[in-house]
């Protein structure tokens, strides 16, 4: 890779140890992907989750925190991904002292950097949303490709140890979705049916999401007949990088790199797969469970916004869940702030429901809160959690809300 | 015995010889994985049940979230790890992972589908540095 001299000059740790190690880090991940240089980043974004972190994860932290300020301190503005703890809640969620504990010391750490502890996946909607065309390191897969597909900002999927490189030199390596040359449509799909919930907005992205199956394909999407609004970008987003691992769709008439269908591909030579009611059928069919007892109600992954706070509110006003089933609603730290200013938090709660902040659901030791409050069958609306959750112990059940709260409230699937 | 040269794109992490374990299905650190027991756990996975710990794993493609690049270094420090992924294609994430962890990844091979190239049970060299993994097969 082609270094500048300020890149020079961290590699041989004339900026200290912290900036050594990020530049070695993003060079052997640039050459695995041929970057020929780094490009200057505005923002990063970090995945702070303890479950995922690990005591080798926060070790790893805490040995970059002992070292001057100077050396450690991030140069762009950083923010993190949910964290594992909500720390109001967690002995409710039978969650350990010992997991909180950990939680503490990478909080500790991550605020030594100077990153600020946002703990969320919908800072598209809530912290500082990107503009077209600016270059990015984002962590989360749902946020990376809400910012590269609805917002044409320029983001690779960047893990924790990648993002923390970018915030440390305020660069990544140009590779990817850097490259104008690898956001051309590669698979194109045309709809002949029109999603109405999140939950089929999300199976849209699931659907999708499966088909193209790698980070390297690009899918165009045809058919919807009126602009989605940003909590059904959010869902199918987040499915589809989810299903397929897929960073960036296009949305003709929509999106801003695809006005058309022809800016970002030949459509003589691409031909267009068709999804129809039956695919949506067939997706919604593989979650059974009707008739059952249901668990545990999740709403959670991404994050819900304020307007997905107030048709809980509303849908759950004068409700009772039933006895032997919870539901959690997991939201930003900003969200739950307005919420509980306008009231919206205490009418979920007077349901007998929880509200979550900072946290989400599948990053927050999901096995063993299930095995601690006896959860295995999960209902959701969410595409994403559902493909997450089998991995974790839980049997998940998709529906829209409406069906999800009716069932919490019957403690069945309806 | 015969040995199987395979060329591929120039990975990350150490030279490592194993025995390996093949599937044409995808990879989750976070989705797939019993990470305390070391086997993969979600039911829907095609190697459900079975142990990753000190394999060679070989999968199509790497899927969903950014928390492998954490885990792969997680999964390592308890010695309860793959000693190398390889790929037709990964995504950035699991790179960065390998990265982090120093944990032998290679991708991009050019004779082909390397789910179909190698075959559980052989034994396996990889040398990401060269770009090149050594198959030893009876």
């Amino acid at each position: 890779m082609k270094l500048n001299a300020e890149e020079q000059a961290m590699l041989a740790g004339e900026l200290g140890e912290p900036r050594r190690w990020a530049i070695e880090h993003m060079m052997r991940v640039g050459r695995f992907f041929d970057a020929p240089d780094f490009v200057e980043v505005t923002q990063a974004h970090i995945m702070a989750d303890t479950e995922s972190l690990g005591e080798a994860g926060v070790e790893f932290l805490e040995q970059m925190a002992a070292l001057p300020e100077g050396e450690r301190r991030v140069r762009i503005p950083m923010i993190t991904d949910p964290r594992g703890i909500d720390f109001c809640h967690y002995k409710r969620l039978r969650q350990t002292d010992a997991m909180a504990a950990l939680e503490q010391r990478a909080i500790d750490a991550f605020e030594s950097f100077g990153i600020m502890m946002t703990n969320t996946c919908i800072n598209y909607q809530t912290i500082m949303p990107p503009v077209r065309g600016e270059h990015l390191a984002f962590g989360d897969t749902g946020v990376v490709i809400y910012c590269n597909s609805v917002l044409g900002a320029y983001s690779n999927f960047e893990g924790g140890p990648s993002a923390l490189a970018a915030g440390l030199t305020g660069r990544t390596p140009r590779y990817g979705l850097h490259l104008d040359r690898n956001r051309r449509a590669t698979k194109r799909y045309r709809v002949n049916c029109q999603p109405q919930y999140l939950s089929d907005w999300g199976a849209l992205g699931g659907i999708v999401g499966a088909r193209a199956g790698s980070y390297w394909e690009v899918p165009v999407i045809e058919g919807i007949e009126s602009p989605p609004g940003s909590d059904e970008m959010k869902h199918m987003g987040a499915a589809m990088a989810s299903f397929g691992s897929v960073p960036l769709f296009h949305l003709v008439g929509v999106t801003p790199e695809a006005p058309t269908l022809e800016s970002v591909c030949d459509p003589d030579a691409l031909a267009a797969e068709t999804i129809g009611e039956a695919d949506f059928e067939q997706f919604f069919a593989r979650y059974g469970g009707k008739g059952e007892k249901v668990d545990v109600v999740v709403f959670s992954a991404p994050q819900l916004s304020l307007l997905e706070m107030q048709s809980l509110a509303e849908l759950l006003d004068g409700n009772k869940l039933h006895q032997d089933t919870d539901l959690l609603a997991v939201t930003s730290p900003v969200v739950a702030a307005d919420a509980r200013r306008m009231g919206l938090v205490e009418r979920i709660e007077a349901s007998g429901a929880l509200v979550l902040e900072g946290m989400c659901f599948y990053q927050s030791y999901a096995r063993e809160m299930g095995e601690a409050n006896g959860w295995k069958r999960l209902m959701t609306n969410s595409v994403k959690l559902t493909n997450i959750i089998g991995g974790y112990g839980y049997e998940p059940t998709l529906s829209n809300m409406e069906n999800c709260v009716a069932s919490a409230i019957a403690g069945e699937i309806v | 015995m015969a040995t199987i040269e395979l060329s591929c794109h120039v990975g990350v992490g150490p030279e490592v010889s194993g025995e390996a374990l093949v599937t044409d299905d995808n990879f989750s650190a976070r989705y797939d994985l019993d990470r305390i027991e070391g086997i993969f756990s979600r039911p829907q996975h095609k190697l459900a049940g079975q142990s990753y710990v000190d394999k060679i794993m070989v999968f199509n493609t790497a899927k969903g979230g950014v928390a492998s690049a954490w885990m792969l270094h997680e999964m390592k420090s308890r010695g309860i790890a793959p000693k190398a992924i390889l790929f037709n294609n990964v995504n950035p994430i699991l790179a960065q992972g390998a990265a982090l962890a120093n944990m032998a990844m290679c991708d991009r091979f050019a004779d082909g589908d390397v789910t179909q190239l190698i075959r559980t049970g052989d034994r396996v060299t990889v040398n990401p540095a060269a770009g090149l993994v050594t198959i030893t097969r009876d």
